[in-house]
This record gives structure tokens, C-alpha cells and sequence, in this order.
């Protein structure tokens, strides 16, 4: 008998081809997906696969996302997504996703990741795979180059670190708050680069967007990856995105697998909010100072999913957000926005007063329409660093969709749910 | 090696400011740590050793955080914990990174040695501090001057005539 496993242990013995792993040893794995972008990819690759005289190992587990310079804002910005474009046609790449939204959400989008899988993206976000079950995480340029000629990663078996959420969120919160919530607790390096698997019920209930929303801030947490067991749920998300029939039975922890236990009641949870300059600098947003805003923020892969812009449309649908206040709208991915627009989302939104941003990483690392110096700024997306988003000055809040549809129409920092109510 | 002592959760947009990413390295060098130490930049000397709070490195994949510490001539980091994206980006660079829990004790302007294989710093006063061991294969990476080079060797070879 196998002695009792953890979902990541599962993943990770797959991956290296042994019957388990223990937590602590060192162990090589064969890499089933490497994802990268305009940034971290071709512009750091294409110079040093041709120094080595070497090539990719395998075309078709590759996916190249163009999103961070795109559109493009400059002549830097035109020569990064032109060596982009000319690499992935002179490697005849097959899978390139040009223009169509962030890489976190698009190369879900078009199913290639699947429960089981080994995946690392060249982005810190990258543990947004594990929302369906495949142990992702996310590596820097050169190692990408390493994983890129020879198919094979190392990693040191982490632990896990079980954040049981029980009971069910009320209405107007969400995955992003659990997420503060969490943040709060153990810090930004609370994860010590161990795998998080986020359960209970209230997990089990949410949809998958909000799944990817937990799993992508595993980044925030210091976490390797952030791990959700796929369900049906994630089995019906994936059919709907042209991976159906996926086997999900192997993929989770077992009952007595070794690990750390946090629990977390769902049902009390009230929204949060992340203060300047630290994503885990968090308050609930009933204990804040009264924050007047200048503008906010729905954007990022962590918080502009078709999920993110229909709790955002629920909140403003109706209403003009206050006077003096910018509500920019960059929906995550192209498929997210046109979703929206079919569901009436994107008219309830501009017919509000938001402004429909290209569907892009932009202001969310400071790339593209950058903030204001000296602005307010609530925001949906990950981090807060001071000056991440383009401005040293900018005072940059974090909060779910709901918090900052709210927000924006209050003119201040305010509570989703007495406008829902 | 003189010591630039840092604070804690140092993060990637600071080594690397975001607005600079597009313009190469240099660029980039001359911008690290203008947020939290606006003298780092333009003041350090080759072989001048970061000694930095917990959770150095937290945010970003981006290993310029590293490359652009290397560009700067830095010996290495000494924190007591580093995010754990970051520690294999800095290797992957050839960028040294000690785990030190007593970090604390090391003062702003010392001037420090440390045995990397034996997991040891000495202070100015010679009180020896513990570091954390360092797996063998991250070490010779380090020590070729991080994974490309590594990679050169393995692949290299194959262009060459039998």
C-alpha cells in the first residue's frame, strides 16, 4: 500500500515518473506544458536557443501568449512584440495566442490545461493551473530556457498546506476576499514555496473563475503552487472549453495525507481590502478610515474574468459612479469580453461611466495606460507594491470586483453588499 | 565585502522597477532599489554583499530582480528567507543567496566573509553566523555562473565535428 499522499505529492511523482514523492527530496520532472509571454519569452529565448545551437523540445507542449506589450504603447513595446511574432512564425509555433488577453486566463480558455498535468509558466501568476488540478508554477527566463531545450524541471517536494474554508460566502463576497483573508493571516511569504490546496465547501462551491482568482494570488502567498481538486465542476468548465472527457478521479489529496491545517469559516467572511503598499496589508472593509477614491481598477487576470465583470455589472447596473471618479473596465481575455458584451454586462458597465480597456495585462505591472501620478486607486488585480502599477505616488488599494464596482460608485471605499441588499 | 543592509519583504518591482524592463539590464541597474535605498545604486562596489530582512525577492517571476544584483557586482544576498521564485531565479543567474536566520545582527557598512559550502558568514568582530545548507547542484551552478553557462556545456559539444 502507497502511504497516503497529497494531491501535489500525486502531481509531482506523475510528473518524475515514481510511484510517490516525500516532501524535502529533490526530484527532476518532465514538463507537460510551458507557457510563456512577451516578456519573459521570446525576447529573452530566441538569443540564447540560437547561442546554444539548440531547439525546442517539443513544439506542441508550448503556448506563447502576446499580452503584456500589447497594444502597443511605444517603439520598445513594437520591437518586443515584433521579435514575438517573428520567433513564433520561425518556429512555427502552434499554439500562439496574440492579442487575445492574459496568458493566466487565455491558455485555460482554449484547454490546455487539464487535471494531472506537470505545467510552469514563465510569470509568477502561473499557479492559476492549479485551479484545475495540474501543479503549475511559475519559473524565471532562464530557467524557461533550461526547461525549453531539455523538457525537464527540478523541484524540491513541498509540503502542503491545507486552507480548509467552511460554510458558504454571502452574497457580494468573494474568492478574492478569502484570498486577503488569508493574506491577513500568514503573510505575503506565508506559503514558504510549499503548495497550498485551497477546500471545504465554500471552495467547493465556487466556479471555476473564482477558483483561478484563489489559485493565481497562491503567488501573493509565497506559495510554488495553489491547488484546487477538480470536480465536476471543473469538468464541465473544460467541456465547455474543448477538453472534455478528462479524468479527475486520481487527482486529489487523501484523507490522512500529511500536511498543515488552516480553517477558515466562509460564512462570516466580510470583503477586505489590501492597503498601500502590501497585498497581505489587509483590513475588513467595514474597518477602514473613510477612502476617498480617484479611480477605479477592474483589470488583471486575478480580477477582470467574465465572473469578475458580472459581479461588477450586478453592483453598478443602473447606477453613474460618482462625479470625478475613472472606472477602467480591461476584461481579461477577449473570449471574457464577448461573453460580457453577449450577456449585457460591457453596456451596463459603460452605461455607468466605465471606460473598456484593451483586453491586456496593462496598468496592472505598470505596462500600457499607466495610473496617474498621485492617485487613489481601488484595483482588482494582485499587487500593491509601491510604484507596481506605473506611478511611485499612486496610492494603490486592493478589493474584489464587487468592493470596487462599489467603490466607484460611492466615490469612496465602500461595501458591495448594502448595495446588493 | 561591505554590507548594504536592507529591509524586510523587499520585493521584485523594487530590484527591478517595471518601467525600466523595456530598456535592457543597464537601464534597469542604474533604477534598482531607488524606492527603498535611493543610494544602493550608484554606491556599491563589485563584491559589496545585500544583507536584507525576511522574504527578500517576494512578487514577480522576473529574474532581472537577480541578473540586475549580478550586473551591480553584488557577492550575494544574506536574508533570514528568501521567496522561493526568487532563490531559483538567483541561482538560476549565478546570484548567491545565504539563508541566514541571525541576519539581523549584521550591521549596515560591516564588512563580512562567508564559506558558501561550509553555510557560514563571519562578521567584522569574527562571531561566525549559520546558514542554511545549500543543495550541491545549486552551488556548481552558482559557482559556473548560473544555468546558462551550464547549459553551454551540455549543448555545445554537439556542434563541434567528431
Amino acid at each position: 500500500m502507497p502511504s497516503p499522499a497529497t494531491l501535489a505529492q500525486k502531481l509531482i511523482a506523475r510528473a518524475a515518473g515514481r510511484a510517490q514523492v516525500t516532501p524535502g527530496e529533490i526530484v527532476t520532472c518532465r514538463v507537460d506544458l510551458a507557457m510563456f509571454h512577451d516578456s519573459s519569452g521570446p525576447r529573452r529565448l530566441q538569443p540564447r536557443l540560437a547561442e546554444l545551437g539548440a531547439q525546442i523540445w517539443d513544439r506542441d507542449k508550448v503556448v506563447l501568449v502576446i499580452d503584456h506589450y500589447v497594444p502597443e504603447a511605444d517603439e520598445e513595446s513594437r520591437r518586443i512584440v515584433k521579435i514575438a511574432r517573428d520567433w513564433a512564425a520561425e518556429q512555427a509555433l502552434p499554439h500562439v495566442y496574440d492579442s487575445m488577453g492574459i496568458c493566466h486566463v487565455v491558455v485555460p480558455q482554449h484547454g490546455h490545461i487539464r487535471p494531472g498535468m506537470f505545467c510552469v509558466g514563465g510569470d509568477s501568476h502561473s499557479p492559476t493551473g492549479g485551479a484545475f488540478g495540474a501543479y503549475m508554477f511559475g519559473i524565471g527566463a532562464t530557467e524557461m530556457l533550461g526547461v525549453v531545450v531539455t523538457g525537464e524541471i527540478w523541484l524540491q517536494v513541498p509540503q502542503t498546506i491545507f486552507m480548509r474554508w467552511s460554510g458558504r460566502l454571502a452574497d457580494g463576497v468573494s474568492a478574492k476576499d478569502m484570498m486577503l483573508a488569508m493574506l491577513a493571516r500568514h503573510g505575503m511569504n506565508g506559503g514558504r514555496y510549499q503548495a497550498v490546496e485551497f477546500c471545504g465547501e465554500a471552495v467547493a462551491a465556487l466556479p471555476m473563475a473564482e477558483r483561478m482568482t484563489l489559485a493565481n494570488m497562491s503567488a501573493e502567498l509565497g506559495a510554488q503552487t495553489g491547488l484546487v481538486a477538480p470536480d465536476d465542476t471543473t469538468r464541465a468548465w473544460l467541456a465547455a472549453a474543448g477538453a472534455a472527457d478528462v479524468d479527475t478521479t486520481p487527482w486529489h489529496s487523501d484523507e490522512d495525507a500529511p500536511g498543515v491545517r488552516h480553517a477558515y469559516d466562509g460564512s462570516t467572511l466580510a470583503p477586505q481590502v489590501a492597503l498601500p503598499h502590501s497585498p497581505a496589508n489587509v483590513r475588513a472593509v467595514d474597518d477602514l478610515e473613510p477612502t476617498r477614491i480617484d479611480i477605479a481598477y477592474i483589470g488583471a487576470c486575478t480580477g477582470a474574468k467574465l465572473d469578475d465583470l458580472r459581479a461588477a455589472a450586478r453592483v453598478l447596473a443602473g447606477y453613474r459612479i460618482a462625479p470625478g471618479v475613472q472606472l477602467l473596465v480591461a476584461p481579461a481575455s477577449l473570449k471574457d469580453a464577448a461573453a460580457a458584451e453577449r450577456e449585457g454586462i460591457l453596456r451596463h458597465l459603460t452605461e455607468a461611466g466605465a471606460t473598456l480597456l484593451p483586453s491586456a495585462c496593462g496598468a496592472c505591472a505598470g505596462y500600457g495606460a499607466a495610473i496617474r501620478e498621485g492617485a487613489t486607486v481601488i484595483s482588482s488585480t494582485a499587487r500593491n507594491f509601491k510604484g507596481r502599477m506605473g506611478s511611485a505616488t499612486a496610492q494603490v488599494f486592493l478589493g474584489s470586483p464587487y468592493t470596487v464596482a462599489a467603490s466607484a460608485l460611492q466615490g469612496r471605499i465602500a461595501d458591495a453588499r448594502e448595495i446588493l441588499s | 565585502m561591505r554590507v548594504w543592509k536592507l529591509p524586510a519583504d523587499v520585493d521584485t518591482d523594487q530590484l527591478a522597477p517595471g518601467h525600466t524592463m523595456k530598456h535592457g539590464l543597464e537601464v534597469t541597474a542604474r533604477h534598482c532599489l531607488e524606492a527603498v535605498r535611493p543610494d544602493f545604486a550608484a554606491g556599491v562596489q563589485r563584491g559589496d554583499v545585500i544583507v536584507a530582512g525576511p522574504n527578500f525577492g517576494i512578487g514577480s517571476s522576473r529574474e532581472q530582480a537577480a541578473s540586475v544584483l549580478v550586473q551591480l557586482g553584488v557577492a550575494a544576498v544574506v536574508a533570514p528567507s528568501f521567496a522561493g521564485l526568487f532563490f531559483r531565479n538567483a541561482f538560476n543567474v549565478g546570484l548567491l543567496l545565504l539563508t541566514c536566520p541571525q541576519a539581523g545582527r549584521i550591521a549596515d557598512g560591516e564588512a563580512i566573509t562567508f564559506d558558501a559550502r561550509a553555510g557560514r558568514l563571519t562578521r567584522a568582530g569574527g562571531e561566525a553566523l549559520p546558514c542554511d545548507p545549500i543543495p550541491g547542484f545549486l552551488l556548481d551552478m552558482v559557482e559556473a555562473g548560473g544555468l546558462l553557462p551550464q547549459l553551454r556545456q551540455r549543448f555545445k559539444p554537439a556542434q563541434e565535428p567528431r
